[in-house]
């Protein structure tokens, strides 16, 4: 800690951050453009001027740029001083000289960082005559609208887009008033993370084109916390609504998770729920019916009496309340957690590793600040986003950490980048094909799964001379394994990164003994599994039988009643083995929000809440219990899954289902059957939380057109719905003040209107929320735990003659079932491919594009031919969940014919 | 009693003044232009909408009676899909005219729009939208702004430079 002074009053500020960032830490106002918290500074725009004084008696003073000036004993600085009010106000000025006339129709008027700090520094009048510079805009794809005039020229794009996220093809060109941030031509954005420029960008040169579609501003959004639902990492998000449609997703500032950034794939993705593909109406035997929620649970309770035995198969996209109430509702002995048995096992045993410990399941945050990572068998990328960007940054930490001794502070990014160059720290990558995060590994080695795992014994063994040895190891593999052993034992936060992806159990396996290995000798080390969907860790806490036993079940009489809670089996099964089940249940019930192949013949099919509609709670990959809450409030005939259940429960006169009120009673039941988690934790403040008696409103104070909205269908404006599972108002009524973390449903303060306002949530810039960081971790498994290793080193991987062994490869838009129905992400899917290297399609007589028919025991797919020569001979690559996509159980070994 | 002979004194005098009642409906009343009655949207000096659709008059509206929803036509013009006013609830303060940016909404002096069914006092677009522009005749918002629409393209609004070419290397 140190005391500065500013303005005269004294200052307890912590060390080792510059100036701007404590000012802002301590709720002053200071107008900034290119700094940003997690960017750093590299002091371009010079709007954050204040004055310096070398002591009490200097009354002139120094103009400094505070983003660039580190934090002193004794500091005194001016903020009011009248020579940094005008230098800030001419900066803006001077910004605005070429600035267009654009507010009215620019997209991020309301909440843009530029009419903030214009209104802060009081600049209002054009004094310049002269004309303006224009220039033209270019397309960048489905996501982002581009409006270049708009642009002050801060750099933060680029920084953020090039420097922070390892993007290529955004760059800034041509010279002094010339300066252009764009592609040197025009073109879809190739990064994933495209989407961030949205919120870097402090004025509108980039916006969100989703939100363009039906544009609304952000006073006038209706937003609700929540969690991303397209991937197992569950970033936080905020989703806007505006005439009960869900309209944008912003990224939800958590530390601990996402930070200040998120994927496209999570920020479009919502898409979905606006899709002609969603279920609105009850269908009964392929009839839409006009039925209210009671007779529909009625009508669907009678499919249900006198029937031999009802199983219920449940489903890794829907929250743990659904799961449980499906759950309680056909039995423990009847319940199918809708994963085959290779991802049940896979997905259990991921959970009882990280239970067992002893290295700790690591946050995005923790794999962020990590200094040496291993992955084994994952492609980030598309598997997991948000940790292949967490990843870019670990690999600027051990290079970062061994310059300290020059003195150049972590935010400092102009110095540091320059300084370091190209230099990476210890990164290393197992995986069967390229990957967009090779470039930044300091080794990769591309083999077979089984090959992958081998490494990954192996180089827990060089750790720890006790864990299982590999036999016949290639000398070249083994000098990787020493040195990848060296670097991760070296390092102060070693982290592994593995997950289901592969679908191999081995890859799992020898993850965790390579962090086992660590930490022995009281060493410590982080490791990170990635699970296909939202709550697939949430399915692994909650159980259920295997989808083979479901199929078993109704082909030898056992059951004939199945209800499908959210899931297209057709993704977790071969097509041949889902026909014949679909076929043979007497009465097939789904409860779903998308339209699928499975709900094609079902007897019944009920409209469910999507996430932007319902409320729910959801466990990512590292354990963590997140809530998330519904922004709009949908046709009275949509109700989330639970409700479904429930209603059709007692119905029935099932007697538990009656308790279930609200989200809270359920939510308490499912803490409380949960083994080993203790059900006293808050997820998130109950629905009967107050401030001061008030709920917590949904919308902002400035919300408009609550009297004409719906005029056209009654003048007599309704009531705002009442919301029974969550503190949150349906309106902009209720407590204004600092509200809990985890029911954040905008970032807005007084004269911050942008996004940039979030540090006024936060303890200290780039810090944890205010009340701490919403979620709570339900796995801790302590220092202490010295589990076995594993010791199954499967075999190498051994070619077969006529045969390819195939392995599933991962698309960040394509792969993922519920984004693949946005309308913008839809136009990134690839077609469905067949990858071979060009030797093994030499091999087999076929070239890029031809047709091939390709059989992996019983399933046959006739796709075309992709050469991707970064695949090992003898291994061809299938692209998982593409539309028209089969599914295959993978890895295995198939054959590919003309 | 003196003050009392003085209120009959004034009332006697006031029977020989000039009349203030006006007989209204038959006589009507003389209303001056910036009287703020009944709200318009104006048309642009080419006779399109002037209505950008900013949602600013919506956000000024202290009773929150109007309500809009953005869209573009396929140049990238801006313009309210669907327009409404609730009547019924506007109190003609007039900040939805001194919020709107372009001119677009306007109120006039015209007080007349008592309704028997509070519905009818929903006015859309197509109850707003005048033919002319109003009081504020000259003003053309998409003349100004940056942004390119239909027969306007890039550097031709007022005061603008050509578009740059990023690729030439001359300074
Ligand atoms: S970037 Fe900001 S200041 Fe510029 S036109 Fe858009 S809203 Fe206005
Ligand atoms: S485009 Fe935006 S982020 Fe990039 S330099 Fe211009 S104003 Fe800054
Ligand atoms: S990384 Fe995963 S959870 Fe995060 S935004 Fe992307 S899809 Fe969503
Ligand atoms: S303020 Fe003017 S331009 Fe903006 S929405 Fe209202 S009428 Fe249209
Ligand atoms: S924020 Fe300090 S110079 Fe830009």
């Amino acid at each position: 800690m140190v005391t500065i002074y500013i303005d005269d009053k004294s200052y307890e500020v912590e060390k080792g951050q510059n100036l701007l960032q404590a000012v802002l830490s301590l709720g002053l106002n200071l107008p900034y453009f290119c700094w940003h918290p997690a960017l750093g500074s590299v002091g371009a725009c010079r709007q954050c001027a204040v004055i310096q004084y070398r002591d009490e008696d200097d009354k002139e003073g120094n103009l400094i740029m505070a983003c660039m000036q580190p934090v002193q004993d004794g500091m005194r600085i001016s903020i009011e001083a009248a020579a940094a009010r005008k230098f800030r106000a001419s900066i803006i000025e001077w910004l605005m000289v070429n600035h267009p006339h654009d507010c009215p129709v620019c997209d991020e008027g309301g909440e843009c960082h530029l009419q903030d700090m214009t209104v802060m520094t009081g600049h209002n009048y054009r004094k310049f005559r002269f004309k303006k510079r224009t220039h033209r805009n270019q397309y960048l794809g489905p996501f982002i609208n581009h409006e270049m005039n708009r642009c002050i020229a801060c750099y933060r794009c680029v920084r953020f887009y090039r420097d922070y996220a390892g993007g290529k093809d955004l760059q800034d060109m041509a010279s002094h008033d010339y300066v252009y941030f764009g592609r040197s031509e025009e073109g879809i954005l190739q990064s994933e993370f495209s989407g961030n420029l949205v919120e870097v960008c402090p004025t509108g040169v980039f916006t969100d084109k989703t939100l363009k579609k039906h544009y609304t501003r952000k006073w006038d959004l209706q937003s609700a916390p929540s969690v991303c639902h397209h991937c197992s990492l569950g970033c936080n998000t905020l989703v806007g609504e505006r005439y009960n449609k869900a309209v944008r997703i912003l990224n939800r500032y958590n530390r601990r998770v996402n930070g200040y950034f998120m994927c496209d794939r999570g920020r479009f993705g919502y898409e979905f729920t606006n899709s002609n593909k969603r279920i609105r109406k009850p269908i009964f035997e392929g009839k839409v019916e006009d039925f209210d929620r009671d007779s529909a649970a009625a009508k669907t309770s009678e499919l249900l009496k006198d029937r031999s035995k009802v199983i219920g198969i449940g489903s890794p996209r829907a929250s743990l309340e659904a799961n449980f109430a499906l759950k309680s509702m056909v039995g423990e002995h009847n319940f199918y957690s809708g994963l085959s048995a290779r991802e049940n096992k896979l997905a259990r045993k991921i959970l009882s590793i990280l239970r067992n410990g002893p290295a700790r399941p690591a946050s995005l945050h923790d794999v962020e600040t990590a200094d040496a990572v291993f992955v084994l068998g994952e492609d980030l990328t598309n598997t997991a986003p948000m940790l292949d960007l967490a990843v870019k940054q670990a690999i600027r930490n051990k290079p970062i950490d061994d310059i300290q001794q020059i003195h150049i502070d972590r935010w400092n990014d102009a110095a540091i980048r320059e300084y370091l160059q190209d230099e990476k720290g210890p990164f290393y990558l197992a995986t069967p094909s390229w990957t967009k995060l090779d470039e930044f590994a300091a080794k990769t080695y591309r083999a077979a799964p089984d090959d992958i795992a081998r490494l990954g014994y192996a180089v827990a063994h060089a750790l720890d001379e006790s864990s299982p040895a590999v036999e016949g190891l290639p000398d070249e593999i083994k000098t990787m394994a020493e040195e990848i052993a060296g670097a991760l034992k070296n390092a102060r936060q070693p982290v592994l990164i593995s997950g289901m992806s592969m679908r191999s159990e081995a890859v799992i396996e020898a993850a965790a003994n390579v962090a086992r290995a660590l930490c022995r000798d009281d060493r410590k080390a982080d490791i990170v599994y990635t699970l296909p969907e939202c709550n697939s860790m949430g399915t692994a806490f909650l159980g259920g039988y295997d989808l083979e036993k479901a199929f078993e079940d109704v082909e030898n009489g056992t059951a004939d009643t199945v209800i499908i809670l959210e899931s297209d089996l057709y993704r977790h099964a071969d097509k041949t083995q889902v026909d014949k089940f679909l076929e043979k249940c007497a009465n097939l019930i789904v409860v779903d929000y998308l339209k699928n192949r499975t709900s094609e013949g079902a007897s019944a099919i009920l409209p469910a809440a999507a996430f932007a509609e319902g409320d729910g709670t959801l466990i990512n990959n590292e354990g963590r219990v997140q809530r998330f809450f519904q922004a709009l409030n949908p046709d009275p005939i949509l109700q989330e899954s639970w409700r479904w259940i429930r209603d059709i429960m007692i119905k029935l006169d099932d007697k538990k289902a009656e308790k279930w009120k609200a989200l809270d009673d359920i939510s308490d039941a499912v803490l409380n059957s949960l083994e080993g988690i203790n059900p006293k934790i808050e997820i998130a403040p109950s629905a009967n939380f107050r401030i001061n008696e008030q709920k917590i409103p949904r919308a902002p104070m400035r919300y408009s057109g609550r009297t004409a909205m719906y005029a056209d269908k009654s003048v007599h404006e309704p009531k705002p719905p009442d919301d029974p599972d969550s503190p949150l108002s349906f309106s902009m009524e209720g407590f204004a003040g600092p509200r809990p973390s985890s029911l954040i449903s905008f970032f807005w303060a007084p004269g911050w209107n942008s996004v940039q306002s979030v540090a006024r949530y936060q303890q200290e810039v780039a810090g944890e929320l205010k009340g701490g960081d919403p979620g709570v971790r339900l796995i801790e498994p302590g220092d202490h735990a010295k589990p076995e290793y594993f010791k199954t080193i499967p075999d190498a991987f051994k070619p077969r003659q006529d045969e390819f062994y195939f392995v599933p490869l991962y698309h960040i838009f394509g792969s993922e079932e519920l984004s693949n129905e946005a309308e913008a992400v839809s136009e990134l899917v690839p077609d469905a491919y067949l990858a071979l290297n060009k030797r093994s399609a030499e091999k087999t007589g076929v070239s890029s594009r031809d047709k091939v028919k390709v059989s992996i025991k019983d399933g046959q797919i006739s796709l075309p031919v992709k050469i991707m020569n970064s695949l090992p001979d003898n291994i061809a690559g299938i692209p998982v969940g593409l539309p028209g996509m089969n599914y295959f159980e993978l890895p295995a070994f198939g054959k590919i014919a003309k | 009693m003196i003050s009392i002979i003085k209120t009959i004194w004034t009332v006697i005098l006031h029977m020989f003044g000039k009349r203030e009642t006006v007989q209204y409906p038959d006589e009507k009343v003389k209303l001056r232009p910036r009287y703020r009655g009944r709200i318009i949207l104006s048309r642009d000096p080419d006779g399109d909408e002037r209505c950008v659709a900013c949602y600013l008059c919506s956000a000024a509206c202290p009773v929150d009676c109007i309500s809009l929803q953005a869209t573009e036509d396929e140049h990238g013009r801006r313009y309210p899909e669907f327009f409404r006013i609730n009547f019924s609830r506007c109190i003609y303060c007039g900040l939805c005219e001194e919020a709107c940016p372009t001119y677009a909404i306007q109120l006039t002096p015209d007080f007349e729009m008592s309704e028997p069914e509070r519905p009818n006092l929903v006015y859309e677009k197509e109850d707003l939208l005048i033919s002319g522009e109003g009081k504020y005749p000259g003003y053309h918002f998409y003349k100004v702004a940056g942004l390119k629409i239909k027969d306007k393209d890039k550097g031709e609004a007022e005061n603008e430079d050509e578009p740059i070419d990023f690729k030439k290397l001359l300074p």
